[in-house]
């Protein structure tokens, strides 16, 4: 399996150019997700992966061969497509077995490597089938067997779960989190699902507006997003950003803002000394309250809404004139209308730039 | 009680028109042609006074030798042209399915043949075919070469009227080639460049696959209206020399015209239509039974999910 190496790759329509130029290396078998907004430029990073768009400028490489010039068949590469791409004419072994098949390989190894792949899949049972003739979820899988009976190096997933409804997806996000650790390939997979991106990736890239905002693991994303996008981006339910100003008090510094006044930890007071003076943005995760009063720092939230979710509830409330979503255990009863106080656990504020939007 | 009466009518209120135009135009003229074949009838008398031979008309066509060379000849030119214009109309469509400059001229005029009156091109032909001033044999002259008889020998004729079929149909099956290229599921192309296919390997697994839906009804539009062909050839051969270009049309055209025999005209004007229905209803009946075939199984497909 080839290391992948965008070097200086950009792509422009005519004026237009959506990705100015880029860097980005994906690791001999690991599985990569990139993931942001419509219209934020990763399917189109993946189809020039694929081939199935010309560069307007740098190279991709794989190991040390430029492969920008070389047709899609010769790059070695199986592709998932957001809807399946299926040819609708064959059967599901013939849709399965076409790349094979224009290959040459021989008829016993076809039927044995179809065979072996439907099994897996669980779609054995309907190899002599039309993709007209399969539900959604079947059609999904066909697709996926379609590529992984090719035993290319590298696998490009487009949006593969996006035509699926919302049981169905999550069902699919689990077998391919399984296949990702039986399966030692190349994985390149574009979505749009954090969700997806989180539970299934070694490596996340973060895109927007055509460009990498942030790359790494689901855990850096997550504990330390580069900048405000991805710290809204990364995580569900998102980020509360709300305005403040940082008051410095001894060795501590606080945040101060329209109806809260938080410490911060040691270890951010420290690097936030010197952006006193700057406007910030406050980031404070959800999942950062606590209604244990003993830990964390105490803040006064109005509740407005509490959205039900069964062990968790998902609290609406106002912090000033801003608004603030709480994550809470639903045993904990809380009214509609009432002022309550909660613990912010001071260690995972975030502060941002507010002009910047970078972390600081 | 009243206006839910009159809703349940309203559907049919607006239907009617069109119903009543499709009886009057479409209904009564076809029951009459049936009810004429059944018919001796000379163009002199009123429909009332013919007699009533029952099937005798349609007896006596099956053993009219020249009744049957005509259908010969006109089962040999639908085949024979229906499948050059296929064969050069999907070929023309596949070369020229891509976005390069002035394509879209280029379309226009491979389609412009079509919007000639057919007697215009019929005549425009003839003269192209003429023995001494066409352009064809001034040309093979000016080469030094023989002129060829375009109308004047059977089976030159013949060509010649197929020729001039090709050229002015190939465009219709051309655009509706061209249509059902472009409508074809983009991310299936994309899928077989990626499954290694070469252009050649797309056309012969994938698009003609993909397009033979729309290509069976283009088929069946040009089979239906190959068997119907007269003007052309009216005005080229007038089906001659001998019986070589007497399609059925013209054949049916004389038999009422110059033979003066309206009910034997008529019957082979029926037995036209009951082939061309053949044709079509075999072809309804396919798809239809394809298409239930389909959702069954997608709903059993549904069900055991």
């Amino acid at each position: 399996m080839p290391r992948i190496v965008f070097d200086q790759v950009a792509k422009s329509y005519g004026a237009v150019e959506v990705l100015p130029p880029f860097d980005l290396a994906l690791n001999d078998g690991e599985f990569t997700v990139l993931v942001g907004p419509s219209g934020c430029g990763k399917s189109t990073t993946l189809r020039m992966l694929a081939g199935l768009e010309t560069l307007s400028g740098g190279e991709i490489y794989f190991d040390d061969k430029p492969i920008s010039k070389l047709d899609p068949k010769e790059r070695d590469l199986a592709m998932v497509f957001q809807d399946y791409a299926l040819y609708p004419h064959m059967n599901i072994a013939k849709n399965m077995s076409f790349a094979l098949r224009l290959a040459r390989v021989s008829k016993p190894e076809i039927e044995e490597k179809v065979q072996r792949v439907a099994e897996m899949l669980n779609i054995a049972h309907l190899l002599d089938r039309k993709p007209a003739e399969l539900s959604g979820g079947q059609r999904q899988r066909v697709a996926m067997g379609r590529a992984l009976v090719r035993d290319a190096g590298t696998f490009l997933f487009d949006e593969p779960l996006s035509n699926l409804d919302a049981k169905l997806r999550g069902k699919m996000r689990a077998e391919l989190a399984e296949m990702r650790d039986t399966i030692d390939k190349n994985m390149v997979y574009v979505t749009h699902d954090q969700v997806e991106a989180m539970t299934l990736g070694d490596r996340i890239v973060v895109m927007s507006d055509g460009l990498i905002q942030q790359q790494g693991s689901p855990e850096e994303l997550f504990k330390s997003p580069a900048n405000k996008f991805v710290a809204g981006f990364i995580g569900s339910p998102t980020m509360n950003f709300v305005d403040g100003e940082l008051v410095a008090e001894q060795d501590t510094v606080w945040v101060r803002g329209d109806g809260f006044h938080l410490p911060l930890d040691a270890e951010t007071s420290a690097r936030v000394q010197n952006a006193r003076d700057r406007q910030i943005t406050l980031g404070l995760r959800p999942s950062s309250f606590t209604t244990d009063l003993t830990q964390g720092a105490p803040i006064e939230l109005r509740i407005v809404v509490s959205e039900y979710l069964g062990a968790q509830s998902v609290l609406v409330t106002r912090c000033g004139s801003g608004e603030i979503l709480v994550e809470t255990q639903s045993a904990a009863p809380v009214k509609s209308g009432t002022t309550q106080t909660f613990g912010v656990l001071t260690d995972e504020l975030m502060i941002f730039d507010k002009t910047s939007g970078l972390k600081l | 009680m009243q206006s839910a009466n009159v809703n349940r009518l309203t559907p049919y209120l607006f239907l009617a028109p069109a119903a009543i135009i499709m009886a009057v135009a479409l209904l009564y003229p076809i029951g009459y042609m049936i009810y004429a074949s059944f018919l001796d009838w000379n163009p002199s008398q009123r429909i009332g006074e013919a007699e009533f031979v029952g099937l005798r008309n349609y007896i006596n066509l099956l053993s009219d030798a020249s009744f049957r060379e005509s259908f010969w000849v006109t089962l040999k030119f639908a085949a024979i042209v229906v499948s050059l214009e296929m064969f050069l109309g999907v070929g023309l469509a596949l070369l020229l399915d891509r976005n390069i400059r002035g394509m879209s001229l280029l379309r226009t005029l491979f389609i412009l043949p079509m919007m000639i009156a057919p007697i215009v091109v019929g005549l425009m032909w003839r003269y192209m075919y003429h023995p001494t001033v066409g352009i064809f044999n001034r040309t093979l002259k000016s080469m030094g070469l023989d002129p060829v008889p375009w109308l004047s020998d059977g089976n030159w004729a013949f060509a010649s009227v197929v020729i001039a079929d090709v050229w002015q149909w190939t465009p219709f099956i051309f655009i509706l080639s061209l249509a059902a290229l472009q409508s074809l599921p983009q991310s299936a192309m994309e899928a077989s460049r990626i499954d290694g296919a070469t252009g050649w390997q797309q056309v012969i697994y994938i698009k003609l696959p993909l397009m033979l839906p729309v290509l069976i009804v283009t088929l069946l539009l040009r089979l239906i209206d190959a068997f119907k062909v007269l003007e052309v050839i009216l005005v080229l051969t007038n089906g001659g020399p001998g019986l070589s270009t007497e399609i059925l049309s013209l054949r049916i055209s004389r038999t009422a015209s110059e033979f003066r025999e309206l009910g034997e005209a008529a019957a082979m004007s029926n037995y036209l239509l009951i082939l061309l229905m053949i044709l079509t209803f075999g072809m309804f009946f396919y798809n239809k039974a394809m298409e239930v075939r389909a959702a069954r199984l997608r709903k059993a497909a549904e069900e055991d999910l």
